[in-house]
C-alpha cells in the first residue's frame, strides 16, 4: 500500500503530486518516446478531427481517495470550478455546435454549483454525461435525490466500478466503497437507470485494480452483467474498459510498488496504431477547474496546457483555432493507445 | 551463467525457442495462439484453466503468466485460488486412486 487511504498524495506532500517529477519519471520511461512512435506512422503533429466532446472537470474535491486517482482528488483538495467559470462554459457552448458535454472531477456532485451547470446545460439540449463515482449518492442525505435529478435532466451516468467482487474494488477504491456501490447502482436501476425499456443510460467503467492491462471491453462486460445482475439483481448498458494511465496516484503506485518500468514495457509493447488514430484527444476538449484548455483530463492533471497560438483559457474559447492545434503528447500517451485503445469512453478500436 | 535455474527474465525469451528450430516453434505458436482465442470457452475460462495446469506442472513461468492474464480477463482472487484447488484436488486424487492398486496388490499378498 503507497496511499493513505484518508487524503490525497498532494496532502501527504508526496514527491510525485508535484507535475515535473511525474514528468521526469515519465521521462525515463525509455524509448522510443510516443511522439516519435507517432513520427514512425504519420500521426505526428497529432491534429484534432473535430471537438465533439466538451468535458469539464468541476473540481478535485471528491468524498473518496482511490489509488490509481489520476486527478489526485480527495475530501482534502478544495480546487472547484466557480459559477463564473462555469457562465463562460456556457457562452463557448453557445457558440459552437458541440452537443456532448462530460462533467468529471473529484465528484463533480460536490461542487455547489453542479446542479444549477447542469440545469443550465439540460435548457440548452446538450447532452450530459456525469462520472459519478456512486458512493456520492450514500454521502449524506442532500445527495440521496441524486438518481431522480439524474433522470429529470436525462443525464447520462458513468460510473466506475472495477470489479464485481468486493475485495477487488474495495482495495482500489477503499474499504466498504463496493457495497456502498452496489447499493447506489440499485437506487439508480429504481429510477429506470440501465434498464432495457428506458433510455436512461447507466455505463460502467473497469479499471484493472493493479499493474495489468484490461482484458477485451465485450467479454468483460458480459461477465459484469452476469455477476452483478445473478448476485445482486442490477442491470446496466454498456462497460468501458479503460487502461490506468501512469501519471499521479497509479504512477506513485507503480513506482513504489516496483511495477513502474515493466508497466511502461506493456504499453510500449501493446501500442496499436489503430488505437493511435481514436484517440479521444483527437475529438476532445478538456476544461480545467480554473479555465485553462487542455487535450484531456490526464494533460491537465499534468498541467500540459495548449501551446503554439492555440487558445489557452475558456474565456478564450475559439473552436476553430483550437480544431487546428497541435495535441500535446508525452509517454503517458502510450495508456490510451495499448492494445483495443483506451478513452473516456472504452476502447477505441 | 546465471545463479538460478529460473529467471523471470526469460518469459520474455519464450519466443526465441524458434530460433533452433523455426517450422515447429512456428507450428506450436500458431497452436497456441488459437487455443487461447475466445470458443466455446471464454477467454477468462481458458485463463483460469490455464492457471491451474500451471500449478499442476509447476511452471514459475507460467503462474505468473497466467495470473497477470487472469486479473486482466476480470478474475478474481477467489476464483483464481478456487481453480488451483481444482488442480490440487485431481493431483492428490491422482495419487489417492493409486491407493487401489495397493490395495488390490495387499490382497493378492496376504491371508
Amino acid at each position: 500500500m503507497t496511499v493513505n487511504t484518508k487524503i490525497s498524495l498532494k496532502g501527504q506532500s508526496g514527491s510525485l503530486a508535484e507535475v515535473s517529477n511525474q514528468l521526469d519519471v515519465l521521462e525515463k520511461a525509455g524509448s522510443p518516446s510516443f511522439s516519435s512512435r507517432l513520427k514512425d506512422i504519420g500521426l505526428y503533429p497529432l491534429k484534432p478531427t473535430q471537438i465533439d466532446v466538451f468535458q469539464v472537470n468541476l473540481g478535485k474535491m471528491c468524498n473518496q481517495v482511490c489509488k490509481h486517482c489520476h486527478v489526485d482528488a480527495g475530501p482534502d483538495r478544495k480546487e472547484i470550478m466557480t459559477r463564473e467559470t462555469m457562465q463562460l462554459c456556457l457562452k463557448a457552448l453557445d457558440n459552437s455546435n458541440i452537443r456532448t458535454v462530460d462533467l468529471t472531477g473529484g465528484a463533480p456532485e460536490m461542487n455547489p454549483n453542479f446542479r444549477w451547470f447542469v440545469e443550465e446545460l439540460s435548457k440548452r439540449n446538450k447532452h450530459v454525461i456525469v462520472r459519478c463515482n456512486l458512493t456520492i449518492i450514500l454521502a449524506n442525505s442532500s445527495y440521496h435525490d441524486l438518481p431522480e435529478f439524474y433522470k429529470a435532466h436525462n443525464v447520462e451516468v458513468v460510473s466506475s466500478l472495477p470489479h464485481f467482487s468486493a475485495r477487488r474494488t474495495d482495495s482500489q477504491r477503499g474499504d466498504g466503497v463496493f457495497e456502498k456501490s452496489i447499493r447506489a447502482l440499485q437506487m439508480l436501476n429504481a429510477v429506470g437507470y440501465g434498464m432495457e425499456k428506458t433510455s436512461l443510460k447507466l455505463n460502467l467503467v473497469f479499471n484493472p485494480s493493479g499493474a495489468f492491462l484490461p482484458g477485451d471491453q465485450k467479454q468483460l462486460e458480459n461477465e459484469f452483467k452476469r455477476r452483478l445482475k445473478n448476485d445482486h439483481d442490477i442491470e446496466f448498458n454498456e462497460l468501458y474498459a479503460i487502461t490506468n494511465l501512469p501519471i499521479s496516484r497509479f504512477l506513485d503506485y507503480l513506482v513504489n510498488t516496483g511495477n513502474y518500468e515493466e508497466y511502461m514495457q506493456k504499453l510500449v509493447d501493446a501500442f496499436n496504431p489503430s488505437a493511435a488514430a481514436g484517440v479521444m484527444c483527437r475529438n476532445t476538449i478538456s476544461i480545467g477547474w480554473d479555465g485553462y484548455l487542455f487535450d484531456c483530463d490526464f494533460n491537465q492533471m499534468l498541467d500540459l496546457k495548449l501551446e503554439n497560438g492555440a487558445p489557452r483559457h475558456i474565456a478564450d474559447f475559439d473552436e476553430s483555432k483550437l480544431e487546428s492545434r497541435d495535441i500535446i503528447l508525452n509517454n503517458h500517451c502510450y495508456g490510451c493507445t495499448a492494445g483495443a485503445g483506451s478513452s473516456c469512453g472504452g476502447s477505441t478500436v | 551463467m546465471s545463479k538460478t535455474y529460473y529467471d523471470p527474465s526469460d518469459l520474455k525469451k519464450f519466443g526465441d525457442i524458434s530460433n533452433f528450430q523455426p517450422e515447429l516453434g512456428k507450428k506450436f505458436f500458431d497452436y497456441y495462439g488459437e487455443v487461447f482465442k475466445e470458443g466455446a470457452l471464454t477467454q477468462r475460462e481458458k485463463a483460469l484453466i490455464a492457471l491451474a495446469v500451471s500449478h499442476a506442472v509447476q511452471c514459475p513461468y507460467c503462474i505468473d503468466a497466467y495470473t497477470s492474464t487472469s486479473l486482466e480477463k476480470g478474475a478474481d482472487e477467489e476464483q483464481m485460488m478456487e481453480a488451483i484447488h481444482v488442480a490440487a484436488a485431481i493431483k492428490s486424487g491422482a495419487l489417492l486412486v493409486h491407493g487401489v492398486q495397493m490395495m488390490n496388490k495387499v490382497e493378492e499378498l496376504t491371508m
